[in-house]
C-alpha cells in the first residue's frame, strides 16, 4: 500500500544528504504508483451554504493514500469552510464524503477522529503550563483500574510514535518550554495518539521561520512515508511547491484544478488561484493631477515582539490618482492600513494628508479630515452585522451630517441617505430595516462603498474592495472607483487580484515583508510579472 | 469565497451555525427577534416556568393549583400590590445598571457594591443634614450617584489601564464595598441604638413623599417610582436616539468596527462603566429616601444580583425589565403567602430562577428556529439562483 518504500533505491541519497537538492528529486516515485491505490479521502459535489453566499459549491476532491495532498486557493476562497466540513466541524448541504471508499456523515470533530482524521490548528491549542504528555493525553487518557490515569502507558505510546515517525518529542518537557516548531509537533502527535491516519494542517508555515518549515516538512515526508495522508492548507505557492505530492486549486469556493506539482510553477498556480476571466478593471485615461493629496514618509510600524512589520515605507497620492499596493498576504499591507487609519499603535513616520500632518489625529479626525474606509473585513471592521442597514450607514459617520444633529441621532436623515444609498448603489435589500447580515456579500459591499463616498473623501483607502462579490457587484464597484477617480478622488488600493490593480491602478508599487520593493508601471505589467516581483524573485526584472 | 463570512459573523464562541451572532449577543438582546416570533419566546418562557414550577411542587407534595391559586389571590391584593411596586423600584433601577454595561458588553458585577456603598456614604450624609429640605434629597441623591460612579469608575480604568477583566474587578470591589461599607458605619456614620448600628435618620422635612395610588389601602407607593420610570426613558433615549448610545452599541455590536470607526472604545469602556456605576448609585434610594430613612443592617441586601437576573430576564428592554421587575417583586413578596398553605417559601426562589432559566433557553430555542429557518431560506435562494455566484468560476 505504502507509494513511497521507505529507502528508495535511487534516491537513498535523499536521507542522508540534508536540504536542497532533495524535492526535486522526490517525487518521482510518488506519483507514479498513486494511480493504482484507493483515494483516503474523497468529496463529490460538496455544497455550504450560508445566509446570503455559497461557501462551498460542488466541490471535488481526490485524496491519494499516502501523499501530501496541498489545498491552495487565496484568503476566502472557501478553503477553511471545506477542511471544517472534513473534520465534522460543519455539514455539507449536499454531497458526499468517503473515507477510505467508505461514506461517512461527520456531526462533530469526535466523529472525524473515529473515522481516523485529525486537524492540527494554525493556532495552537496546548496548555502552556502542562507537559507534553499531559497536553497530548488531555481529553483522552488511558486509565488505570478505571480511575488513574495510567501515565506509563502513555508515555510508552508517545515514545512509540514520536521514534515511529522521528518527531524527536520529549513527554516531559512543558509546552511552556518549547519553540513554535516543537509546539507543532507537538500538536501533530496529539492527532496521531488519537489514531489519525489522515492529518489535515491547516497553514502550519504561517507561524514558523524559515529552517522551522524545512523540519516541518521533513516530519510530514517521514509521516506519508509510513503510509498517513496529508491535506495541506496553504497560499504560500512555493512552500506547496516544495512539498506536495498533488494540487487542488480552489477559487471562489469551488475546485477549479486538480494539478501535479510536477508541471507546475509557481506563476501558473497563482494564475489558477485568481483566475483570469474576471471583468476587465481596466481604466486607461489618466486623471492624476500635480496636487499631492496624501504624503507618507518613512512610515514605520512595529510589531508585538519589536520587529518592524512595516518598516521605511514612502508615498504620494495624486488627486485623482489610484496607487496599488501589490504583495503576497500578510506582507505588511494589513498593518500599513492600519496605520495610516490611525488604528495601529506604535507608528512612526510623517502622514500628510492636504498639507496637514496627521500622525497624531486619532481615527474619528483622520475620516473628519476626509479619509473613507473600505475594510478588508468587512464583517469584523465594516459592518454592524445586527444592526439595521441604517445604523450601518451612521457607523464611522457618526459626527456628521445627515446622520446626527448636535447630540442626537437623526434618524429620519440617516435613514433618508441610506435608503439614497441603497438606490445610487444598487444595494439590493428588502428595507433599511434590515439587519446587515441579512445582505449577501457584494451587496454589504456596496453599501459599505456608498458610504464611504458619502462622507466626500478626499483619500479613499480601499483594502480588497471586491473580495469575496459576485461579479455583478465587483464590476459596480469597480465603475464607482472610476467614477470617484475621474472627480479628483485619491485611492490608495490594497488588493490580491492582480488584474483589480493593474486595470485600476495608475501606479503600482510591491511591498514584501513589510518594504517597498519595487514600482511597476501598470501599463507595461503582465500579472506574471508582478506575481514574481511580489515574492521577491522578480525584483530586478520588474524594476 | 466565503470562510471568513461564516466564521466571523458572530463573537468568538459563537459556535459553527454560521448564523447571526453567538449565544451571547442574544441572551444580551443585541439582536432583536421580529414579528410573531418576538412574542413567541415570552410565550413559550411562562408555560415552561410554570411546567417545570408545578412538577418541583409536585415532587414537595403539594398541589400546583392551589399555589398558583394563593399566589394569584396574594397578587391582588391592594397593599400587597404597592408593596410589589415599591421594591420593584428598587429592582428596576438596578436592573437599567447592568443592562447598561451589558449593551456594551461589559458585565457590571459590581452594581451590588455599588449601591451598598453610594447607600451608606448617602444616609451619612442625609442624616447629617446639612441642607435643609428638598435640597437635601438632591444632595443625597447626587452623593449616591457620585459615590458609585467612582466606584464602577475604578473596575472601568484597572480594565482600560491594565486590561483587568470587569468581571473580577467589580466582584472584588464587591468584597471591598463591604468591607469599607461596615468600617464606615462603625467608625463615621453609625449610631449605636439599643442593639442596632445605624445611620442618623434623613430628616422628616427631606424623605421622599409617597403617592396613594392604590386606592384600598393605606400602603403608599414610593414616590421613587417617578424617578424609576423617568431613568427607563432615559434609558431608552440614550441609547436609542443620541450619538453616545449608538457608539456604546456599535462597540458592544463589534469592537473592531468601533476601532475602525473611529469610536475611542477605551473612552467608551469608563464611560460606560461610571454610568452604569452612577444608575447603580440610585438603587438604593427608594429604601433610603422612602422607606427606611436610615441606613442599617436591614438594608435590602443583594439587589445587584438581583438586577443581574432582570437584565436578563427583560433582553435588557426598557420595558421588557419593567416587567421582569415587576414578576421578580412579585416572587420575591409572595413567598409568605406560599408558606400559608405549607409550602416552604424558598420555592418562590425556585420559581424566580426557573423563571430566568426558561426565558433564556426559550429565547434562545426562538432565535436558533429563527436561523434554522433563515439559512434554510437562503439555501433555497441561492439554489434556484446559482448563476450569479457560478457566473466567477
Amino acid at each position: 500500500m505504502r507509494q513511497r518504500p521507505r529507502f528508495p533505491g535511487p534516491h537513498a541519497y535523499d536521507l542522508v544528504c540534508h536540504r536542497p537538492p532533495r524535492y526535486s528529486s522526490r517525487r518521482g516515485p510518488a506519483i507514479s504508483t498513486a494511480t493504482v491505490t484507493a483515494p483516503a479521502v474523497e468529496l463529490t459535489g460538496i455544497t455550504k451554504r450560508f445566509p446570503g453566499v455559497v461557501a462551498n459549491r460542488d466541490i471535488q476532491l481526490r485524496v491519494t493514500k499516502g501523499q501530501i495532498h496541498a489545498i491552495v486557493g487565496e484568503n476566502g476562497a472557501g478553503k477553511s469552510t471545506l477542511m471544517k466540513i472534513l473534520y465534522g466541524m460543519q455539514r455539507p448541504d449536499e454531497g458526499e464524503i468517503r473515507v477510505e471508499g467508505k461514506p461517512v456523515a461527520f456531526h462533530t470533530p469526535a466523529d472525524a477522529i473515529a473515522a481516523g482524521i485529525g486537524m492540527v490548528h494554525q493556532h495552537f491549542m496546548l496548555a502552556d503550563n502542562l507537559t507534553v504528555l499531559e497536553n497530548v493525553i488531555l481529553g483522552s487518557e488511558p486509565r488505570r483500574a478505571g480511575v488513574a490515569v495510567d501515565f506509563r502507558a502513555a508515555r510508552r505510546k508517545i515514545k512509540e510514535i514520536s521514534d515511529a515517525y522521528g518527531l524527536g518529542i520529549r513527554p516531559d518537557v512543558p509546552v511552556e518550554e518549547l519553540g513554535v516548531g516543537d509546539r507543532q509537533r507537538v500538536e501533530i502527535l496529539k492527532v496521531l495518539y488519537r489514531g489519525a491516519r489522515i492529518l489535515i494542517l491547516d497553514e502550519p508555515t504561517a507561524v514558523l521561520v524559515p529552517h522551522e518549515v524545512d523540519e516541518l516538512f521533513e516530519n510530514l515526508r517521514g509521516l506519508v512515508r509510513e503510509g498517513l495522508t496529508i491535506l495541506f492548507i496553504s497560499h504560500k505557492l512555493d512552500e506547496v511547491l516544495r512539498v506536495a505530492d498533488a494540487i487542488t486549486v480552489i477559487r471562489r469556493g469551488t475546485t477549479v484544478a486538480s494539478v501535479d506539482p510536477k508541471d507546475m510553477t509557481a506563476r501558473r498556480l497563482a494564475e489558477l488561484m485568481v483566475g483570469s476571466e474576471l471583468p476587465s478593471p481596466e481604466t486607461r485615461e489618466s486623471t492624476v493631477t500635480d496636487t499631492v493629496v496624501l504624503s507618507v514618509r518613512d512610515l514605520t510600524v512595529g510589531g508585538v515582539d519589536g520587529r518592524a512589520i512595516v518598516e521605511g515605507v514612502g508615498f504620494d497620492i495624486h488627486k485623482g490618482e489610484v496607487l496599488g499596493i501589490a504583495g503576497v498576504e500578510g506582507n505588511g499591507q494589513a498593518e500599513l492600513v492600519e496605520a495610516l487609519m490611525g488604528i495601529r499603535p506604535c507608528t512612526t513616520g510623517s502622514l500628510m494628508l492636504d498639507g496637514k500632518d496627521i500622525s497624531g489625529w486619532s481615527t474619528l479626525k483622520r475620516r473628519e479630515g476626509g479619509i473613507g474606509y473600505i475594510p478588508e473585513d468587512r464583517h469584523r471592521h465594516g459592518l454592524l452585522l445586527e444592526a439595521p442597514l441604517w445604523e450601518n450607514r451612521i457607523l464611522g459617520h457618526q459626527t456628521r451630517r445627515p446622520n446626527v444633529k448636535g447630540p442626537w441621532i437623526d434618524r429620519s436623515g440617516a435613514r433618508a441617505d441610506t435608503r439614497r444609498i441603497a438606490e445610487d448603489y444598487d444595494v439590493r435589500t428588502p428595507g433599511i430595516d434590515t439587519a446587515a447580515a441579512a445582505l449577501s456579500g457584494g451587496n454589504q459591499q456596496k453599501l459599505i462603498v456608498g458610504r464611504e463616498m458619502s462622507g466626500d473623501p478626499v483619500l479613499l483607502i480601499a483594502s480588497h474592495p471586491t473580495r469575496g462579490v459576485d461579479v455583478g457587484a465587483q464590476a459596480a464597484i469597480w465603475d464607482h472607483l472610476r467614477n470617484a477617480r475621474a472627480n479628483g478622488l485619491a485611492v490608495l488600493l490594497i488588493s490580491a487580484d492582480l488584474d483589480e490593480l493593474i486595470g485600476l491602478s495608475d501606479s503600482l508599487k510591491v511591498i514584501l515583508r513589510g518594504r517597498i520593493v519595487a514600482d511597476v508601471d501598470p501599463a507595461n505589467v503582465t500579472p506574471e510579472q508582478l506575481g514574481s516581483a511580489m515574492t521577491g524573485a522578480g525584483e530586478a526584472a520588474a524594476q | 469565497m466565503s470562510e471568513r463570512n461564516a466564521s466571523s459573523s458572530g463573537t468568538p464562541g459563537a459556535g459553527g451555525t454560521g448564523g447571526v451572532g453567538g449565544f451571547r449577543d442574544r441572551l444580551l438582546g443585541r439582536v432583536k427577534l421580529s414579528g410573531w416570533l418576538a412574542l413567541a419566546a415570552p410565550l413559550l418562557a411562562v408555560l415552561f416556568a410554570a411546567l417545570i414550577t408545578s412538577v418541583v411542587l409536585l415532587i414537595a407534595g403539594s398541589s400546583p393549583l392551589d399555589a398558583f391559586d394563593a399566589l394569584a389571590q396574594y397578587g391582588t391584593q391592594p397593599r400587597t400590590m404597592a408593596v410589589i411596586l415599591n421594591s420593584a423600584t428598587m429592582y428596576y433601577i438596578s436592573a437599567l445598571a447592568v443592562a447598561i454595561g451589558f449593551r456594551m458588553n461589559l458585565f457590571n458585577i459590581g452594581v451590588d457594591g455599588q449601591y451598598r456603598l453610594a447607600a451608606v456614604v448617602a444616609a451619612g450624609v442625609g442624616g447629617a443634614a446639612l441642607l435643609p429640605g428638598v435640597l437635601n434629597i438632591l444632595l443625597v441623591l447626587v452623593v449616591a450617584v457620585l459615590v458609585g460612579a467612582l466606584w464602577a469608575g475604578i473596575a472601568g480604568l484597572l480594565k482600560v489601564k491594565r486590561g483587568v477583566s470587569e468581571v473580577i474587578a467589580t466582584i472584588m470591589l464587591n468584597a471591598i464595598a463591604t468591607g469599607l461599607a461596615s468600617w464606615l458605619m462603625s467608625n463615621h456614620f453609625g449610631v449605636l441604638n439599643g442593639n442596632e448600628l445605624a445611620t442618623r435618620p434623613i430628616p422628616a422635612d427631606s424623605q421622599m413623599p409617597g403617592m396613594a395610588l392604590i386606592s384600598g389601602t393605606p400602603q403608599l407607593v414610593n414616590g421613587f417610582l417617578v424617578v424609576a420610570i423617568i431613568l427607563g426613558i432615559a434609558y431608552y433615549v440614550l441609547l436609542n436616539r443620541t450619538r453616545f448610545g449608538f457608539e456604546l452599541r456599535a462597540t458592544g455590536m463589534s469592537e473592531p468596527a468601533a476601532v475602525a470607526s473611529g469610536i475611542g472604545v477605551k473612552r467608551m469602556i469608563v464611560t460606560t462603566m461610571v454610568l452604569s456605576g452612577a444608575v447603580a448609585g440610585l438603587a438604593g434610594m427608594p429604601e433610603l429616601l422612602g422607606e427606611s430613612h436610615k441606613y442599617s443592617n436591614n438594608f435590602p441586601s443583594g439587589l445587584g444580583f438581583d438586577g443581574i437576573a432582570i437584565a436578563l430576564l427583560g433582553r435588557n428592554n426598557p420595558v421588557g425589565m419593567a416587567l421582569g421587575a415587576l414578576l421578580w417583586s412579585f416572587l420575591s413578596n409572595s413567598s409568605n403567602s406560599l408558606q400559608m398553605l405549607n409550602i416552604s417559601k424558598e420555592t418562590a426562589d425556585i420559581m424566580k430562577g426557573v423563571t430566568v432559566l426558561s426565558v433564556i433557553i426559550a429565547y434562545e430555542l426562538v432565535h436558533r428556529y429563527r436561523i434554522v429557518a433563515e439559512q434554510r431560506r437562503a439555501g433555497q435562494e441561492t439554489a434556484a439562483a446559482p448563476a450569479a455566484e457560478g457566473a466567477a468560476a
